[in-house]
């Protein structure tokens, strides 16, 4: 099948550089500091789980991963890249490995749930046939379809992105991520907004997905309990660094706490 | 439980400063010297309702002798419409894309696409069909023309505004794959925008419609010809005929478009 992809071998991902790694970076909005020198590595295949109260950063920092926030000062290199480095040209190339799922799904309501997963393919190429499933060549739709069916959605193929649930267009924009047949995925706060069961289900889903085809997702979330549940490692984000960074099965729900407060979900 | 004491000082409405003031009355003060200026007076309104009450008592009944030439003139203005609506439209989104904030290559480009469209929607098409007749000669394709230019300036507008207006989530998650600005559009910003553009455009056809009667009487071609020959011979029962065809075809469009946007919409 297309979308499998084989698990790297032992060996190798030692002898590979960490999928990313971050150093000193900082970023400030005005006179608010938000990363102050932060440094952070990230070895291939791992689940990373990105914590902090509101404002620490944490969504800052995902975007800027793949510059749609540009950096202050630092350096980050991501699947090898200097993503601080690259030109407009090559940073899109660059974009194209990384997938990244948003809070909001950002679906275009009025298109099908397919046409919005055949979008993904757009991180390889471009023109008309990449913009509607009813233009899209066979193999193409064909490799939406499957992505659909890979998220419990192929039934919903045809129905508008506008008409589907929080947890179905969630689904849907996770689809679309796997059509991009990315190597990395970002996920911010894919659980909000959500009712806590397909909360759940979509943490589990997209976990389940990185675990199956040997990515590294870095995630945040405002669950503890999916905090624990659904990453490798947690990191703790205060004061614009990294004040926190344990295996998951080694963190204490009650350390954990105090970067979710504020929050009513808090577990 | 008693309730606050009331509060004596409240103003009933706020004083308004000096200068609010002086254009106030500046305002008024043009506005009556307008009245006076446009030479309207009781004595030539007296004089005018007889007089248009004679030209309509000769409108009547209308006169049904030219009917098949009327017809062919208003189908030759419909199409009039129709195509100078359909060119002003395709060549009005490339120019809003140009045009609008966020999606325009470059602040120069953008600034000229806006110029472009503010010169085409603000001189009317009357003064379009005046120059074209001039450049292309007598005739339809004048009128063409001039539907054209003015649609181009109308909907060149409302479609940037329209993609400028449109959730930008799908944009960001597009952008973030690293899809081209092409995509981007036809992907993300068109499909959103696509209600607005409908409106616009069938507003336009309208629009077009009722603007194409009055082309004609510049000489840019269609029914307005007839009505213009019709009034110089004072012949004003098949004027009437011209009126009538007239209000059933923009009645009928209006209708046609109406249906239209509830179905698509």
């Amino acid at each position: 099948m297309v979308l499998a992809l084989a698990l790297p071998d032992e060996s190798l991902i030692e002898a590979l550089p960490p999928a990313l790694r971050i150093e000193g970076l900082r970023k400030a909005f005005g006179a608010r500091t938000i990363l102050d020198g932060l440094d952070l590595t990230v070895e291939h295949g791992t689940a990373v789980a990105l914590i902090g109260a509101n404002g620490a950063g944490k969504s800052t920092l995902l975007r800027m991963l793949v510059r749609l926030i540009e950096p202050d000062a630092g350096r980050m290199s991501l699947l090898g890249e200097a993503v601080t480095e690259l030109a407009p040209g090559p940073l899109r190339a660059f974009r194209r490995r990384v997938g990244i799922v948003f809070q909001r799904h950002n679906l275009v309501g009025r298109l099908s749930a397919l046409s919005n997963v055949l979008h993904g393919v757009q991180a390889r190429k471009s023109g008309p046939r990449t913009w509607l499933q009813t233009l899209a060549p066979a193999p193409d739709r064909a490799e939406a379809l499957a992505c659909l069916a890979e998220v419990g959605l192929a039934d919903r193929a045809l129905q508008r992105a506008d008409s589907l649930s929080g947890g179905q267009s969630q689904r849907v924009a996770i689809a679309r991520m796997l059509m991009q047949r990315p190597e990395f995925i970002l996920a911010d706060e894919p659980d909000a907004s959500l009712d806590p069961r397909s909360g759940e289900e979509i943490m589990d889903l997209l976990y389940r997905l990185a675990k199956d085809k040997g990515l590294t997702l870095v995630v945040i979330s405002h669950r503890l309990e999916h905090t624990l549940r659904y990453s490798d490692r947690i990191v703790g984000l205060a004061d614009g660094r990294i004040t926190l960074d344990r295996p998951s099965r080694k963190a204490d729900p009650r350390q954990l706490r105090q970067f979710f407060t504020g929050r009513d979900h808090d577990a | 439980m008693s309730l606050p004491a009331p509060a004596a000082s409240v103003p009933r409405w706020d004083r308004p400063n000096a200068l609010t003031f002086i254009l106030t009355v500046l305002a008024l003060a043009f506005l009556v010297w307008s009245f006076s200026n446009v030479g309207l007076s009781w004595e030539r309104m007296q004089r005018g309702f007889p007089a248009l009450g004679s030209i309509l008592d000769r409108m009547f009944p209308p006169d049904l002798e030219r009917l098949p030439q009327i017809l062919r003139s208003l189908l030759v203005t419909f199409q009039m419409a129709l195509v100078g609506c359909v060119l002003g439209l395709i060549l009005a989104f490339p120019l809003a894309i140009l045009a609008a904030e966020g999606l325009s290559p470059h602040p120069v480009i953008k600034q000229m696409a806006r110029g472009l469209i503010a010169l085409f929607r603000t001189v009317p098409d009357l003064v379009w069909a005046l120059l074209f007749v001039i450049a292309v000669g007598l005739g339809p394709a004048a009128g063409v023309m001039a539907i054209m230019v003015d649609k181009i300036g109308f909907a060149g507008r409302f479609f940037a505004e329209a993609m400028e207006d449109v959730d930008k989530g799908p944009q960001e998650a597009l952008s973030a794959m690293g899809a081209t600005r092409l995509g981007l559009i036809f992907s993300a910003i068109v499909p959103q925008a696509m209600p607005s553009f409908v409106a616009t455009s069938l507003f336009s056809l309208e629009k077009a419609v009722r603007g194409s009667v009055i082309l004609g009487l510049v000489g840019a071609g269609g029914i307005g010809v007839e009505l213009k020959v019709a009034f110089d011979l004072f012949d004003y029962d098949t004027a009437a005929t011209i009126i009538i065809a007239v209000f059933l075809l923009v009645v009928l469009v209006e209708q046609v478009s109406n249906r239209i946007r509830k179905r698509l919409l």
